[in-house]
């Protein structure tokens, strides 16, 4: 059984060298001109405006969880919708109680007022 | 063509409706306008008693659904009721502890509905995934609980206390059932139970059981993994508390025993040996560091520590008799420790005061009667006759010595004469004692008296005729044997 995973650590060695094969060889061959604008580092073509250590909102946070949750309702929602013609009712019943309990969810929090930006 | 599962709601009915009633009443109560706490623990009170009506059909069954994912038998039956009675006493017994207009005052309930269901599921999970989806259903519920107070530095505490080793423990379980997965090729129980048969087991699987009985000892708070106990016990609303040192106890102990009669039968060699241990430690630690406790809900705390020690003899016994011991034993202390943090969080009158032994100066003198419940609480925690802990403890006790545990029982003795000190040092100030300021005056609300009420009735009538529930008991645990 262990000689099933030969061809995963080979994958590993190789990638590894090859990783590391262009690392080694950009910092032995290439010119080096620094100037300040190069050492930036890249913001999406911004200049950059203080350290990214900053503390956020505790809003991202909910925005961020109730993000994940619906993000989840949609990877489920996908596979179920391949092989929707084969589950017919059943599977339609199977997912409309899924979605459902997630509406719970979102009436829930939108009521709560954690929608809005305040 | 797809093979549709047998799908069986009728099996899972209870925790179903417990999980239905906790959106109802989420959703509901957003549009309720004033008395909301009061309109959610009605609710959820009626919730909880149609679950129990929807139980009852459980116990004459003895099959397995959802592809054996979750066992209907007595076994389920009976702790489902017992995590109903404590549900039913907390969602009781917190009425008057919350205020309309904090937050969180109704998703209380909620969150005590939906960790009802998970406990169900763990207590019939016939595959560890089912107990671990329980378990975290429960448990994360519970973290939320823990911190629900707002603005109490203690509480958030308890509450990062509780999720921290909480998940570290969840942690370790999981890693255990890898290691069972590993060596067996599956981790629903018979599986496991067939591959012990067989008997071609190695040190992996042997790990495995060591990593669940961790796991399991650390929700059921057994030394040395009940570090996180008085902390959190003594930070959480107090009826959670209760809830906690119940609910979260019963549960735990039910998987506990089903997973480790049922599938790690073979090795119970093994694991007889390392549960001797661990009651040991635990009834020695508990008790000891319960005497110099000044707080109440810590001297609880470690009192309850101590009772998963006592709880352990029973299955270190082993025997048919030890298992039913600890399923009587998980009952009396249901009703028995409810009923004491119920009198706790009555004392307390507004949230988390008067917490120290000393409020109970002289309450015997203003509060004759609560003293006198408070005290038949107390003295069922002590193990005296005629209330249930005694029943419990004589027929823990008497299992393991027919077993031959001769000395853990005399240790577990010798602990609980110890034990007498603390919940009589509670009980002197009660009766002996005049408290040094006027006391203030306790709210009494319709709801806590009916939950004071049902847990001393249940106390005293279990304790006075356990020869029902004893059979109960045996009955229910007929299946894993």
């Amino acid at each position: 059984m262990i000689n099933s995973y030969l061809p995963i650590l080979v994958i590993l060695l190789v990638s590894a060298f090859i990783g590391l094969a262009i690392i080694v060889l950009s910092t032995l061959l290439s010119r080096k001109n620094p100037t300040p604008i190069k050492l930036m580092p890249y913001e999406c073509g911004m200049d950059p405006i203080g350290g990214a250590r900053r503390r956020f909102s505790v809003r991202f946070f909910i925005i961020g969880m109730l993000f994940i949750v619906f993000d989840i309702e949609l990877m489920f929602l996908f596979p179920w919708a391949v092989v929707y013609d084969q589950l017919m009712i059943f599977g339609f019943i199977e997912m409309l109680v899924f979605v459902l309990v997630l509406l719970a969810g979102l009436i829930y929090v939108w009521k709560k007022g954690a929608l809005e930006w305040q | 063509m797809i093979q549709f599962p047998v799908v069986n709601l009728g099996g899972i009915l209870p925790a179903l409706i417990l999980c239905i009633a906790g959106l109802v009443v989420m959703l509901a109560c957003l549009f309720v306008k004033r008395g909301t706490v009061t309109v959610a623990a009605i609710m959820s009170a009626i919730g909880i008693l149609a679950a129990g009506a929807a139980n009852s059909p459980l116990r004459v069954l003895n099959e397995t659904a959802f592809s054996g994912l979750v066992s209907l038998d007595p076994y389920s039956w009976f702790f489902n009721f017992l995590i109903l009675i404590a549900t039913g006493l907390t969602v009781l017994a917190s009425v008057r502890y919350l205020s309309d207009d904090e937050p969180g005052a109704y998703e209380y309930f909620v969150l005590l509905l939906f960790s009802g269901a998970g406990m169900m599921f763990m207590v019939s999970g016939n595959h560890l995934l089912t107990i671990f989806v329980g378990l975290e259903t429960l448990s994360i519920s519970i973290y939320v609980l823990a911190g629900i107070i707002p603005k109490n530095p203690k509480s958030s505490e308890a509450a990062l206390k509780y999720l921290i080793l909480g998940g570290f423990s969840s942690g370790i379980f999981l890693y255990g059932a890898a290691l069972l997965y590993g060596s067996a090729g599956s981790t629903g129980l018979p599986a496991l139970t067939e591959y012990f048969k067989a008997g071609t087991f190695g040190p992996m699987a042997l790990a495995g059981m060591g990593l669940l009985a961790i796991g399991f000892a650390f929700k059921v708070s057994a030394v040395p993994f009940h570090m996180w106990t008085p902390d959190v016990y003594e930070g959480a609303p107090t009826p959670i508390t209760g809830f906690m040192s119940v609910g979260v106890k019963a549960a735990a102990f039910a998987a506990f025993v089903r997973v480790f009669f049922d599938a790690l039968g073979e090795l119970q060699v093994n694991w007889t040996e390392i549960l001797w241990v661990l009651a040991a430690l635990t009834m020695i630690l508990g008790n000891l560091a319960a005497i110099v406790q000044d707080n109440i809900k810590r001297m609880l705390a470690y009192s309850s520590i101590a009772h998963a020690g006592y709880i352990l003899i029973g299955m270190v016994a082993g025997t048919e008799l030890g298992t039913a011991g600890v399923l009587y034993y998980l009952l009396a202390y249901t009703f028995t420790n409810i009923g004491a943090f119920g009198v706790v969080a009555l004392v307390g009158s507004k949230r988390e005061a008067n917490v120290h032994i000393d409020d109970y100066r002289g309450l015997a003198k203003s509060n004759p009667l609560l003293a006198l419940v408070m005290s038949i609480f107390l003295f069922s925690l002590a193990g005296i006759p005629p209330t249930a802990g005694f029943v419990g403890k004589f027929a823990i006790f008497s299992a393991a010595i027919a077993q031959g545990y001769i000395w853990l029982v005399v240790i577990g003795a010798l602990t609980s004469a110890a034990s007498v000190y603390y919940y009589f040092r509670v009980v002197m100030k009660m009766y002996m004692e005049v408290p040094e300021t006027t006391p203030a005056r306790l709210e009494f609300s319709p709801s806590m008296i009916l939950a004071l009420g049902i847990a001393v009735i249940g106390v005293v009538y279990i304790g006075i005729f356990p020869t029902t529930y004893l059979n109960l008991a045996l009955e229910s645990v007929k299946p894993l044997f």
